[in-house]
């Protein structure tokens, strides 16, 4: 499993420090987020895609985590743009509602525009580099480590996953549509979930016998450069316009 | 004095058959111990105790002659022990190599600068100078191996307890490790199922079975 595809390159975005990035992404998802204006979402857009081009992200895989975001925003393209009519007027009723359709687009391309925007500032540090980015920016410790744990056992969790399906396969076993298939995926997410609750537990006595009280130690390994400030800088002052768009409009 | 001195240790996981019923273990200064039996003979386990991880129902550990009796007890002698898990996966939960092996003498107190610079020098002994900004899940298994024994040297420790530590290495890997342990002044407890491996690097190998421990020819 590897969730870090984008994370190494050598265009600018990837030599960024980490923290500029996750402030930077931090403010233009808020601004995204809370934002009413489809010019601003459409420039925000704009922006990240123009990023992308110039980090040079392989398309495919962008495509994939937009493809990814908008299964979601599919399911608002079903259901908001329609209204009810119970004197049945209308297809079974129901009626094309304007503001429902602006809204689904709405959400579609601001979504699309945080995703874009978070794929080029934070998809091309690796999870490593984001997490001590957090840590630098003093976000809670105990979720700091909640997510560094999850991502660290991810790994083994889905290599033990991957394991006892093998094992499972090599005894004949094939997913079909029965109770016996049923059972066997039980049978594994169990063993997985014991199996996690056991190592869980070695790990924490692993950290015990090297002395742990509750502080989990991060080293410094960034260094601030200048083309750092530049970014915040022009970062800011990109996020700023976004912001003018919105209340201009 | 005794480093690690148990007496009449009963011990059962809930639901099982009792995995010690009396048992007696200690390690002395200067002592190189081994111990292989079979599988569930309750090796691991003895470590466990020794360690307070799993607590005994009936018996006495005493470390570094001072008797231990619940988790203050324990917690502060620990990390004069350098205990190495079975599976490195367990022991190996920093995100990068260099702050796995700072882990303990930061807990130790020491300063950032002071840590660091001992864990540079544990990773230089066993050879892994340039794997400090690695990342841990990212390493072959002898890596984490060597890597885990970098995390337990750094503590400075008074003995070492090692499960098993050379389950699943290559032959040059092996070596490398014993040659480390080798050089180092430290008495040990070693579990393994290698015969070889325990008669090379100990002075007396010990067999657990069926909840005792008995002295091997």
């Amino acid at each position: 499993m590897h969730l870090e595809t984008l994370a190494h390159g050598h265009s600018l975005f990837h030599r960024l420090d980490p923290r500029g990035k996750l402030a930077v992404a931090l403010a233009y998802s808020l601004v995204m987020a809370t934002g009413q204006s489809a010019w601003a979402g459409g420039a925000g857009l704009g922006l990240c895609l123009a990023g992308c081009l110039a980090a040079r992200l392989p398309g495919r895989e962008l495509l994939k985590r937009l493809a990814a975001v908008n299964a979601f925003t599919a399911l608002l393209w079903v259901m908001l743009p329609w209204q009810v009519y119970p004197a049945g007027d209308g297809w079974l009723g129901l009626r094309h509602h304007p503001p429902g359709i602006f809204l689904a687009g709405m959400i579609t391309l601001k979504a699309n525009a945080i995703v874009l925007g978070l794929t080029l500032l934070l998809a091309t540090s690796t999870v490593n580099q984001v997490f001590h980015a957090l840590a630098h920016w003093r976000i809670s410790p105990r979720l700091l480590q909640v997510f560094f744990f999850f991502y660290r056992y991810l790994h083994v969790l889905h290599r033990e996953w991957h394991r006892m399906h093998q094992a499972a396969r090599a005894r004949g076993f094939q997913p079909r549509t029965s109770w016996h298939t049923y059972r066997t995926y039980a049978y594994l997410t169990g063993g997985l979930l014991v199996r996690s609750y056991d190592r869980a537990q070695r790990v924490y006595q692993a950290m015990l016998c090297r002395g742990f009280q509750g502080t989990y130690w991060l080293l410094d390994h960034f260094q601030w450069q200048r083309r750092d400030d530049y970014f915040l800088l022009w970062g800011g002052l990109l996020v700023a316009l976004l912001l003018v768009l919105e209340l201009a409009a | 004095m005794s480093l690690i001195r148990m007496t009449g240790i009963h011990f059962a996981y809930p639901g099982r058959p009792p995995v010690f019923a009396g048992l007696d273990f200690s390690l002395e200064e200067g002592q190189r111990v081994g111990i292989l039996g079979p599988n569930g003979a309750g090796k691991s386990t003895l470590f466990l105790l020794a360690m307070g991880l799993l607590s005994a129902q009936a018996g006495a550990v005493e470390l570094f002659g001072q008797a231990m009796r619940r988790e203050a007890d324990f917690a502060p002698l620990r990390t004069r022990l350098g205990y190495c898990f079975q599976d490195p996966d367990d022991q190996l939960f920093c995100p990068t190599v260099l702050e796995d092996v700072a882990f303990g003498p930061l807990n130790q107190g020491l300063e950032r600068g002071q840590a660091l610079e001992r864990a540079h020098r544990a990773l230089a002994e066993l050879g892994l100078d340039g794997f400090a900004e690695r990342v841990t899940y990212q390493l072959s298994g002898g890596e984490k191996r060597l890597v885990t024994l970098a995390t337990v040297l750094a503590l400075r420790p008074q003995a070492l307890l090692l499960d098993e530590p050379t389950a699943g290495l290559d032959p040059q890997t092996q070596a490398r490790f014993e040659s480390v342990l080798q050089k180092s002044q430290l008495p040990w407890a070693v579990i393994s199922h290698d015969h070889g491996f325990l008669r090379r690097l100990c002075h007396q190998v010990l067999e657990l079975s069926g909840g005792r421990l008995t002295p091997l020819a």
